[in-house]
C-alpha cells in the first residue's frame, strides 16, 4: 500500500506499509502520523481519488474498492481545532463582554456614567437573559452536545470569534448605553418578548437533548430525528432543524425585549446563516433517507 | 480604488474550465450592447471632459461638465452584479459586487452628497482614471466577446493600471479627506442617541474608517492584478523556469 501526496509543487511522498485488511482508514491515519508527526490524524484527508471526496475514519479497507495493493491520496487540511474550543472561546467572549458594558466598565461610556447602573429594569432583564443565553451555550458544548467532527480549520475560531465578539459588543454598547430608549409599547412588549424568549432557550434546548440522544457515545451515525414525549420536539414533524427555528424565535424574542437596531441586524444576519445550514442539513437528510417525511421543512414550517 | 480589477472572460485560466456553459446566444448579445453602451458613455465623459478643459482652459470645477452622464454610467455598472448572479458572466458576485459599491459611494456618497468638494481637483483626478479605465475595459469585454480581441487593447488593459490605479486611489483619497469637515460640520447621514431604535451612524467616524480600509485592500487588488498581468500577457522572464 503506498501514499501519494498531491500538493501544488506535485512532488510525491511515497509511504508504504502493511497492513490487515480489516484495518480501517482512521488506523491507517495513525500509522502516517508516526512516520510524518506534522500530519497528526485531524489534519489528513484520505481520498481514492485526489479529486475525491474523503475516506471516513470508520472505513474498512477491504470494504473499499482497493485490491492487494492500495493507493491513496493524502491531502492537509491544514493546523485543525477541536470544535469544543471553538465553541468554549466564541460564546465566552459575548458572555464577559456584555457585562463589560453592562456594569459601564472604563472607557466605554463618559466616564461619569462609570460603573453607574440603568435605570431602566428592562435592561437589567435584557442582561439575564443574554447572559443566560450564552451559559446554556457553554453547558450544551461541554455536556449536550455530540460532535461528528472533532476538528476544523484553525483560521475558523478567528472568523467566528470576529463575527460572535464583534456583534455582542456592539448590541451591548446600545442597550447598556445611558441614553438608552426602553420599548414603545412598554410591560406589555417586554412581557411578550420574554415569554417568546424563554419559550425558544426551552424549545432549543429540547432539540438539543433530543439530538443528541438519537446518538449513542463515542458514535456517529446518524438517524432521522423524530417527535418525542416533550411537546417542544413536535415541531420535528414540521421542521428538519428546529434547533435553528428556536434559535432564531429567541433572538426575535432579545430583538422585541429590546427594541434595539443593531440587535434586529445581528438577528437577521444569525437567520440567513442558519438558513444556509438548514437547507444544507435538509438536503444530506433527503440524500441520505429515502423515507424521510416528506412534509418537513429546513427552518421555517411551510416557507422555508 | 476599483480601477481595473474584474476577472475577464480570456486569460482566467485557473478554475474556469471546470463548468465552462458560458453565456448563450441571448446573453451574448445582450452583454455585446451593455459594453457598447457602456464604452459609448465613458467615451462621452471622456470627450466631455476634454472640451470642458479646452473652453475654460484650467482644470477647475470640470466635474460639473460631466456630472450627469458620469452618474448616469458608474450607477448603470450595478448592472455588472447583476451579470455576475445570473451567470453570464463568470466573476465573483462578492468581488464585483464590492468594486462597483465602492464606486457608486465614492460617485454619491461622497461627491454628490458633499458639495464642497465637487470643485476639488482629487475629483478629477479619480474621475479621468476612471474614464480611461472604463473606456479601455468595456472595450476589452466587447472585443472578447466578439472572440476578437486586438492585442493592443489586452495589452492596454493589464498595463495602464500601473499608473491608473494610484491615480485613482490617490483621488479618491484626496476627496474623501476633503469631505471630512463638512461631514463632521453637518452631521450628515449620522444619527444620535437617544432614539427609538437605539442606535448611531457617525458618517464621519465611518468614513476615515473607509480611507483606512484603503490601506490593506489597495495593494491585494494592485497585486492581483500585476499577477493576472503575468498570466494573460505572459512574461519573458518565465522561460527561466526551465532550469
Amino acid at each position: 500500500m503506498k501514499y501519494l501526496r498531491t500538493s501544488l509543487h506535485e512532488a510525491h511522498c511515497i509511504f508504504k506499509c502493511k497492513v490487515e485488511p480489516n484495518a480501517t482508514i482512521g488506523e491507517i491515519k495513525s500509522m502516517f502520523h508516526k512516520s510524518h508527526p506534522q500530519w497528526y490524524p485531524a489534519r489528513q484527508s484520505i481520498r481514492l481519488d485526489p479529486k475525491g471526496k474523503s475516506l471516513k475514519d470508520e472505513d474498512v479497507l477491504q470494504h473499499l474498492p482497493v485490491g492487494t495493493t492500495a493507493t491513496f491520496y493524502f491531502r492537509d487540511l491544514g493546523a485543525q481545532i477541536s470544535w469544543v474550543t471553538v465553541f468554549l472561546t466564541e460564546y465566552t467572549g459575548p458572555l464577559v463582554l456584555y457585562l463589560m458594558f453592562y456594569f459601564r466598565v472604563s472607557f466605554i461610556y463618559a466616564p461619569k456614567y462609570d460603573f453607574t447602573t440603568s435605570k431602566h429594569w428592562v435592561v437589567h432583564l435584557a442582561c439575564m437573559c443574554h447572559s443566560f443565553h450564552f451559559m446554556k451555550r457553554l453547558l450544551e458544548t461541554l455536556f449536550v452536545h455530540r460532535f461528528s467532527h472533532g476538528t476544523m480549520p484553525l483560521r475558523n475560531i478567528f472568523k467566528n470569534c470576529t463575527y460572535y465578539w464583534g456583534f455582542a459588543a456592539w448590541m451591548a454598547y446600545y442597550v447598556n448605553h445611558p441614553l438608552y430608549t426602553p420599548p414603545i409599547y412598554g410591560e406589555q412588549q417586554i412581557r411578550l418578548a420574554l415569554i417568546i424568549f424563554l419559550f425558544c432557550q426551552i424549545g432549543n434546548f429540547s432539540i438539543h437533548i433530543a439530538l443528541r440522544n438519537l446518538r449513542p457515545p463515542g458514535s456517529k451515525t446518524r438517524k432521522i430525528p423524530y417527535p418525542t414525549k416533550n411537546p417542544f420536539t413536535w415541531i420535528f414533524l414540521l421542521v428538519s432543524c428546529p434547533n435553528y427555528t428556536y434559535e432564531l424565535g429567541a433572538w426575535f424574542g432579545f430583538t422585541l425585549m429590546t427594541q434595539c437596531l443593531p440587535v434586529a441586524f445581528f438577528t437577521l444576519v444569525g437567520f440567513i446563516q442558519m438558513t444556509v445550514w438548514a437547507k444544507g442539513k435538509h438536503r444530506s437528510y433527503l440524500k441520505e433517507f429515502r423515507d424521510y417525511p416528506p412534509l418537513r421543512s429546513p427552518i421555517l414550517p411551510f416557507i422555508l | 480604488m476599483s480601477a481595473a480589477t474584474g476577472t475577464s472572460k480570456t486569460g482566467h485560466g485557473d478554475g474556469a474550465a471546470k463548468k465552462k456553459k458560458g453565456p448563450g446566444a441571448l446573453a451574448t448579445a445582450y452583454l455585446v450592447i451593455y459594453n457598447v453602451v457602456m464604452t459609448a458613455g465613458w467615451l462621452v465623459i471622456a470627450v466631455g471632459l476634454v472640451r470642458a478643459y479646452l473652453a475654460r482652459g484650467s482644470y477647475h470645477g470640470l466635474y460639473y461638465s460631466i456630472e450627469k452622464p458620469l452618474k448616469f454610467f458608474q450607477t448603470g455598472a450595478l448592472l455588472e452584479i447583476l451579470h455576475c448572479a445570473v451567470g453570464i458572466v463568470p466573476s465573483s458576485v462578492v468581488l464585483t459586487g464590492f468594486q462597483v459599491m465602492s464606486r457608486v459611494f465614492l460617485t454619491w456618497a461622497v461627491t454628490h452628497s458633499v458639495r464642497e468638494v465637487q470643485s476639488e481637483d482629487s475629483v478629477l483626478l479619480f474621475v479621468s482614471a476612471w474614464t480611461v479605465t472604463e473606456i479601455i475595459r468595456y472595450s476589452f469585454y466587447t472585443f472578447s466577446l466578439l472572440n476578437h480581441l486586438p492585442y493592443l487593447i489586452k495589452w492596454a488593459r493589464y498595463t495602464f493600471f500601473f499608473a491608473l490605479y494610484p491615480m485613482g486611489v490617490s483621488g479618491e483619497l484626496l476627496t474623501i479627506y476633503a469631505a471630512l469637515p463638512f461631514v463632521q460640520k453637518t452631521g450628515l447621514y449620522s444619527v444620535t442617541l437617544p432614539n427609538k431604535y437605539n442606535f448611531s451612524f457617525d458618517y464621519h467616524a465611518f468614513l476615515i474608517l473607509v480611507m483606512v480600509s484603503y490601506i490593506p485592500l489597495f495593494p491585494q487588488l494592485y497585486f492581483h492584478m500585476i499577477r493576472q498581468r503575468k498570466k494573460v500577457l505572459g512574461h519573458v522572464e518565465d522561460y527561466s523556469k526551465v532550469e
